[in-house]
């Protein structure tokens, strides 16, 4: 089953892949390694998982301004999310995603999406798509 | 948003890539909270400046920014680094960490940042006057400039204070708007506050006493007989690191708070809140202490007067770091002051302080006069810490 839904586009770019969801914040300073793009953050409910080449969904980002700089720094990496998808975006991803040049849509209802879904971001206007096939999938 | 035609320009390309990825930042950031336009600045402070903080990541982005041809329109002046710029062999800082640094400078040079590498640019030649626009970065002293002085500003990040140096405007939200400059919450203060650490001190029990309500509303702060510029930096520090706060009314300071009736909701912080909030940042004893430093923020020019009045003669025991601006410390040069605490054996560390220079692991426990370099030496560095009065942290390094 597809479902669409709409967003608004925080930094544009196309970009397709599987999903990764958490339900809780995301600081990428401290919280994320930006060598092996590996979540470290203790306790968080993606701890050990690689964010790398996923679309990386969670409602919204948390922690020290310095974690714009690590986006870019797992983008210098190869080791950036393809896209990133946020209920409501904050300053410390935007700018993260501005600088690293990471496609990024928010205001979308993240509760409907499901970790390995395909997922579909067109965000090259300023009404961003979001697609997700949910369920398992094959291409 | 409405962009005026050069801001469109910016945001096209025509002005160079690295003024475009800057209006982009702005752009996204004004989308993001409302603006519906942007507002030219005059001054900005930016912080993300010690290469500990930075890394190669951040060096890269700002090194990308220089080669992309980004120059500063307004007044920008720069947050302390990692080291002491001119005497960084002294602090025992690593050639591989002093290079990586002279990179992060050298990069903020070429595009024309004044590398003052202080945290109190009101104290330093970048002073707005009240009612001005500015975009500052370092929570202390965007809180100083929004509450002693009463220019508007956000609390930036880095990148978002380069993209204004870059643009010279911010979107117009937050701070910048006057209702967003209004008190909700009275707080009378039924205490006497009279030293930094008290300060300091009141600063973490104001923000607490928010974070339990779950709310982080503007207060007006009543019940205060005194403050120095030298206690208002301390007290600025405290209750941006402890509370978040970017700025707050104190009756007979801020130019604003006599235009607007204290709230008539009230919070009351009495005695035994700051001696909770004092005790908190006393998980050290005397015996403990093997780390002193005094200049967090940066030491005005009549802190050092007295540093150097108490050191007269005598000889310190424990590594004492005195963090200032290095204007500063030129003045302290010219009346004599350094000789003497240099004699001491006390040492001056310009350009940096004890929260950004790359000191994890080399002391056990630090006595200070600052609420804020408590919770970094805490939080960053797993110190244990000693606050004290002034005087005492001085008497601390003598004993």
């Amino acid at each position: 089953m597809a479902m669409i839904w709409h967003g608004r586009k925080i930094y544009q770019g196309n970009a397709a892949g599987e999903a990764l969801v958490t339900r809780m914040g995301i600081s990428f300073f401290g919280g994320v390694d930006p060598d092996t793009g590996v979540i470290v953050e203790r306790g968080h409910e993606l701890e050990g998982q690689c964010i790398s080449g996923k679309v990386l969904v969670f409602p919204t980002g948390k922690g020290s301004t310095v974690g714009s700089y690590t986006l870019y720094r797992l983008r210098r990496n190869g080791k950036a999310p393809s896209a990133i998808i946020n209920m409501e975006c904050e300053t410390i991803t935007a700018v993260g995603c501005i600088i690293a040049e990471i496609p990024c849509v928010d205001r979308i209802p993240i509760d409907q999406l499901t970790t390995g879904a395909f997922v579909v971001v067109q965000a090259d206007d300023e009404n961003a798509t979001v697609e997700a096939i949910l369920g398992n999938y094959e291409i | 948003m409405q962009l005026t035609s050069i801001e469109q320009d910016m945001l096209t390309g025509k002005h160079g890539p690295a003024t475009k990825k800057a209006m982009e930042i702005l752009a996204a950031l004004g989308a993001i909270y409302g603006a519906e336009h942007m507002v030219p600045v005059t001054s900005v402070q930016i912080a993300g400046v010690s290469y500990d903080n930075l890394g190669e990541a951040g060096l890269s982005f700002l090194s990308e920014m220089a080669d992309g041809g980004g120059k500063a329109r307004v007044l920008t002046t720069l947050n302390p680094a990692g080291m002491d710029i001119e005497n960084w062999q002294a602090l025992g800082i690593s050639p591989e960490f002093a290079e990586g640094q002279f990179r992060v400078i050298e990069a903020f040079a070429r595009m024309g940042v004044v590398t003052s590498c202080t945290c109190t640019p009101y104290l330093s030649g970048n002073v707005p006057h009240y009612g001005e626009h500015i975009a500052w970065a370092e929570s202390s002293a965007v809180c100083y400039a929004n509450s002693v002085i009463g220019a508007r500003t956000n609390r930036e990040g880095g990148p978002s204070a380069l993209a204004a140096a870059l643009t010279g405007c911010t979107p117009a939200y937050g701070y910048h708007l006057d209702e967003n400059r209004l008190p909700r919450v009275s707080v009378d203060v039924r205490a006497t506050v009279s030293s930094n650490d008290a300060f300091g001190a009141l600063g973490k029990a104001i923000g607490q006493k928010l974070e339990v309500a779950g709310e982080k509303p503007l207060v007006t702060i009543t019940g205060i007989a005194r403050a120095s510029v030298d206690n208002l930096k301390s007290f600025c520090a405290s209750i941006a690191t402890y509370g978040g706060a970017a700025m707050f009314h104190m009756a007979g300071i801020t130019p604003e708070a006599a235009q607007v009736a204290p709230p008539e909701r009230i919070m009351i912080i009495a005695d035994e809140d700051i001696a909770a909030a004092h005790a908190s940042m006393n998980d050290a004893s005397s015996d403990d202490v093997d780390f002193v430093s005094l200049g967090c923020p940066h030491l005005s020019i009549g802190e050092i007067a007295r540093i150097a009045e108490l050191l007269k003669g005598k000889r310190v025991k424990k590594e004492f770091w005195i963090t200032t601006a290095r204007p500063t410390r030129q003045i302290a040069d010219r009346m004599g002051y350094t000789a003497i605490i240099e004699a001491s054996g006390a040492k001056f560390a310009a350009d940096t302080c004890c929260v950004v220079a790359p000191i994890k692991g080399r002391f056990r426990a630090l006595a200070t006069d600052s609420a804020k370099a408590c919770y970094y030496a805490y939080s960053k560095n797993k110190f244990k810490t000693v606050l004290k009065p002034f005087d005492d942290v001085i008497a601390e390094a003598l004993r």
